[in-house]
């Protein structure tokens, strides 16, 4: 049993929990992520670890709540436990000083998109942090980042904080001003990293990518999490969840993310109906 | 005596008892529910049956089973009335007996042996269903005391992989003091016992007590523990101290067909269509989470029990037509001929001599039709079996929603590329020696699927159990 230690909330929707996992902590590199079960007729849902603890064995999740899963997730307190948490999965994030590495990140996107940018300062690379939301108060994490960054600029769609636009619109922005880049590492909404890779493509920037394919497994066992890359299929739970964004077909994920909307909205309403998890964590509405 | 004088001497003959049926669930019933389809033998019926075993002098019938079990000893006992003892004989030599005796492919080993089809008669003993019936009552009316354990010898050994390789292995250590961890990386154990062979072959309690007998012998299970990724074999041995590593990790890693179409929605390598119905449960949709395409018209490519699995979990999900697609014939499947028999009988269709060239999607990207080329039997391949060449220009479509790829699994490599001086071979299979199971580094063995590439239950028990008397030779134990 995985221990849920702290848990809060740090945006509309979106979570942030410190989980007992101690060996995931001990093995864990930037990029890697857990896969979890709730309970015994829970999915196995793939997120990524966006801190850790080693000393103190623990894992930090932080999550959106777009269904069963993650409403579920949303309705536990410390001292709940997750049945089963299995990782590190997925091949890391390689890390080395590029230089000037610009990180973008969307949504929920910054909280996948803090252990790599960590690893990036830390290895010495001069970190342009890149953040963006619909608005003010869906940005997260932003301080947290400001603290792996050398430089960071924050974008929403509305302006209501930052700069009045999208998180592409800033990149270019670095771009025309002749900035040098090394390395773009987008994660966020599928469209968002596919418009990040529109901009940096014709400056011909290397940029990657980090996938949410749909997971089962999460070893390499199925083949759910299928994508297309260089028009070859690779596992995403193995090959990736990191790819070169040039080479990766983002319509397909698009098309495969969709694959069980109907069965999804019947889950969660199904879950709607009969709220379960801790009583004082019902969120509003439900 | 001359030898018309002994035909007669053998004369008056017994009536012939013929080979008994096993009781099974009604084909259109069964097709809709996930029950157990075979119902087993009761005491009669078993009494009856064993009596139709020779007692060949020259047991044939124990040199086609893999771990030898010694078949006319546990007969006579079910004979004699003593199933808890028949039971006991048969556990000597096959640690998972209520699991073999559902799945073993028993018509091309022991049941291949025996004289009575060796007479050309096809009516051989029905030596799989016997050893399923005693072992299941002897589970059922207690089978004794449990095995009295020996001092622990102070050495430690640890198993990556749940499956039937790793489970007979760890069963044969710890009665030998020898302490053992169980690494599994899914959250239940058995490998493809739990998450492949779906409930209707393979009750999954029956699965979860042989692990429990396990466990209650001392045997420490660790799920959701990925070596290679939470741990490697080099850390187990070097800072966990192992004295040795036994590597049975299965061949999990689905082969697709290499077709355009191939990642349309509604196509499932088997692994996933199957774990998704077992392991996850997605038949109690929505009462638990995990969702599956319930496909009105489904096809599998593919002939062996993997293929029969999916297309029978398919319609048991709801299909109204499941067609499998098979390049050879009905002779050549490589499936069970029980299960070939079963899926036959509740309706699944079957399109032979035909290969998918591309899976059809619409613009949702949904698979919505199987374009195949007809095929026809030509020269034997290396296997001996007659190679499968198209016609040239005949080809066919076929409707469907969802499309299950059945071709096979090769090696994952999660282990050997996290492991310093593991040699595999060109398809990235472990190389073990195939008497030991030692792979060419220290201290580790290896054994089923993850070194012959996919096979069954029973050669993987085998290598767990041939694993097992090596390390204990190499420790000094035994
Ligand atoms: C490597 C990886 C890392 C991820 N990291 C994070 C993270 O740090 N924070 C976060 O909020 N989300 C993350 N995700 C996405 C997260 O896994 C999904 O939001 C979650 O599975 C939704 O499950 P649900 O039951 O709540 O919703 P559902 O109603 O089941 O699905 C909602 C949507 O989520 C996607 N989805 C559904 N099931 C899965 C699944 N088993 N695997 C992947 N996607 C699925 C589908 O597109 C679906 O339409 C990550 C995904 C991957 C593959
Ligand atoms: C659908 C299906 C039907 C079948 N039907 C039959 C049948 O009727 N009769 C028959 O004899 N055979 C059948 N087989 C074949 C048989 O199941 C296999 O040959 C047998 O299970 C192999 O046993 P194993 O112990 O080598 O591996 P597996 O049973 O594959 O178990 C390997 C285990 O190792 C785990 N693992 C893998 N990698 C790691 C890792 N890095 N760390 C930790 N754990 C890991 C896996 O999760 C799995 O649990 C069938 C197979 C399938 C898929
Ligand atoms: S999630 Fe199963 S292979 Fe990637």
């Amino acid at each position: 049993m995985f221990e849920i230690l702290e848990k809060e909330r740090i945006g509309p929707g979106v979570n942030r929990a410190v989980i007992s996992a101690p060996a995931v902590a001990r093995a864990h590199k930037p990029g890697q992520f857990i896969i979890l079960r709730c309970h015994q007729d829970g999915e196995r849902i793939p997120l990524t670890v966006a801190d850790k603890d080693v000393d103190k064995g623990t894992i930090t999740l932080v999550w959106q709540e777009v269904g069963v899963t993650t409403y579920y997730m949303g309705t536990m307190c410390p001292g709940d436990s997750l049945i089963d948490v299995v990782g590190p999965l997925g091949t890391p994030t390689h890390i080395e000083n590029f230089g000037t590495v610009v990180c973008v990140g969307g949504g929920i996107g910054v909280a996948p998109l803090y252990p790599i940018t960590k690893g990036m300062y830390e290895a010495g690379n001069h970190v342009i942090s890149i953040l963006g939301a619909r608005t003010e108060g869906l940005l997260i994490m932003t301080e947290d980042l400001k603290k792996v960054s050398t430089e960071q600029l924050i974008a929403t769609d509305d302006g209501s904080f930052g700069i009045h636009g999208f998180v592409t619109q800033v990149l270019q922005g670095l771009i025309d001003k002749g900035t040098k880049i090394d390395l773009v590492v987008a994660i966020g909404p599928v469209p968002m990293m596919k418009a990040v890779v529109n901009v940096t493509r014709p400056a011909a920037l290397p940029t990657v990518v980090s996938l949410n394919p749909i997971m089962v497994d999460g070893t390499g066992m199925c083949g759910a999490c299928r994508v297309e890359v260089n028009g070859e299929t690779k596992f995403g739970c193995v090959d990736g969840p990191e790819f070169d964004g040039f080479a990766v077909d983002f319509d397909l994920l698009t098309k495969r993310l969709a694959m069980y909307k109907g069965p999804e909205l019947v889950a969660l309403n199904k879950f709607r109906e009969t709220p379960r998890g801790c009583e004082c964590t019902f969120p509003e509405g439900m | 005596m001359s030898e018309q004088e002994e035909k007669k001497a053998v004369k008056p003959k017994k009536p012939k008892i013929p080979r008994q049926k096993m009781p099974e669930q009604d084909p259109i019933e069964r097709a809709h529910n996930f029950y157990e389809v075979a119902l087993g033998y009761d005491n009669d019926l078993a009494l009856l049956e064993a009596s139709r075993c020779l007692k060949c002098k020259k047991p044939y019938c124990i040199s086609g089973c893999p771990v030898e079990v010694d078949i006319p000893d546990f007969l006579e006992m079910v004979k004699a009335g003593d199933l808890i003892g028949a039971a006991w004989k048969v556990k000597e030599k096959n640690s998972l007996p209520r699991i073999a005796g559902r799945v073993c492919p028993q018509e091309s080993q022991c049941e291949a042996k025996c004289v009575l089809n060796k007479k050309g008669k096809g009516e051989p003993c029905a030596i799989g269903r016997l050893e399923r019936y005693v072992t299941d009552w002897a589970a059922v009316h207690g089978e004794g005391k449990m095995p009295q354990l020996p001092k622990p010898t102070g050495l430690k050994v640890g198993v990556v992989g749940s499956g039937p390789a790793g489970l007979t292995l760890a069963g044969a250590l710890i009665k030998k003091g020898v302490a053992v961890t169980v690494f599994e990386a899914l959250h239940e154990l058995g490998g493809v016992l739990v998450y492949g062979i779906p409930e209707f072959r393979l009750p999954k309690a029956i699965v979860r007590a042989e692990v429990d007998e396990l466990r209650q012998l001392g045997v420490e299970f660790k799920t959701n523990w990925v070596v290679g990724r939470t741990q490697t074999v080099d850390e187990l041995l070097e800072k966990e101290k192992y004295d040795g590593v036994f590597i049975g990790t299965g061949a999990g890693a689905p082969l697709f067909l290499k077709i355009p179409g191939e990642n349309l929605n509604g196509v499932y390598s088997a692994n996933e269509f199957l774990t998704r119905a077992n392991l996850m449960k997605a038949y109690l949709f929505p009462q638990a989470d995990t969702p599956i395409a319930k496909g009105r018209r489904v096809v599998v490519f593919g002939g062996g029990n993997v293929a029969m699995d999916s297309a029978r979990t398919a319609l048991r999900l709801g299909a109204e037509e499941v067609t499998i697609v098979y390049r050879r014939t009905m002779d050549e499947l490589p499936a069970r001929a029980e299960e070939v028999h079963h899926a036959v009988e509740e309706g699944i269709r079957f399109e032979l001599l035909a290969a998918p060239l591309e899976i059809i999607g619409n613009e949702a990207g949904w698979a919505v039709g199987v374009h195949c080329q007809k095929m026809q039997l030509g020269e034997p391949d290396a296997s001996g079996r007659r190679r499968p060449v198209p016609i040239p220009g005949e080809t066919f479509n076929i409707e469907c929603d969802t499309a299950i790829v059945s071709i096979g699994n090769a090696a994952n490599p999660l282990v050997p590329s996290t492991t310093i001086g593991l040699e595999t071979n060109k398809w990235g299979n472990i190389v073990a020696d195939p008497e030991s199971g030692k792979t060419s580094k220290d201290r580790v063995w290896a054994g089923g699927d993850i070194v012959t590439g996919a096979a069954t239950v029973i050669l993987a028990m085998g290598a767990g159990r041939k694993s097992a008397l090596a390390m204990m030779d190499t420790f000094g134990i035994g």
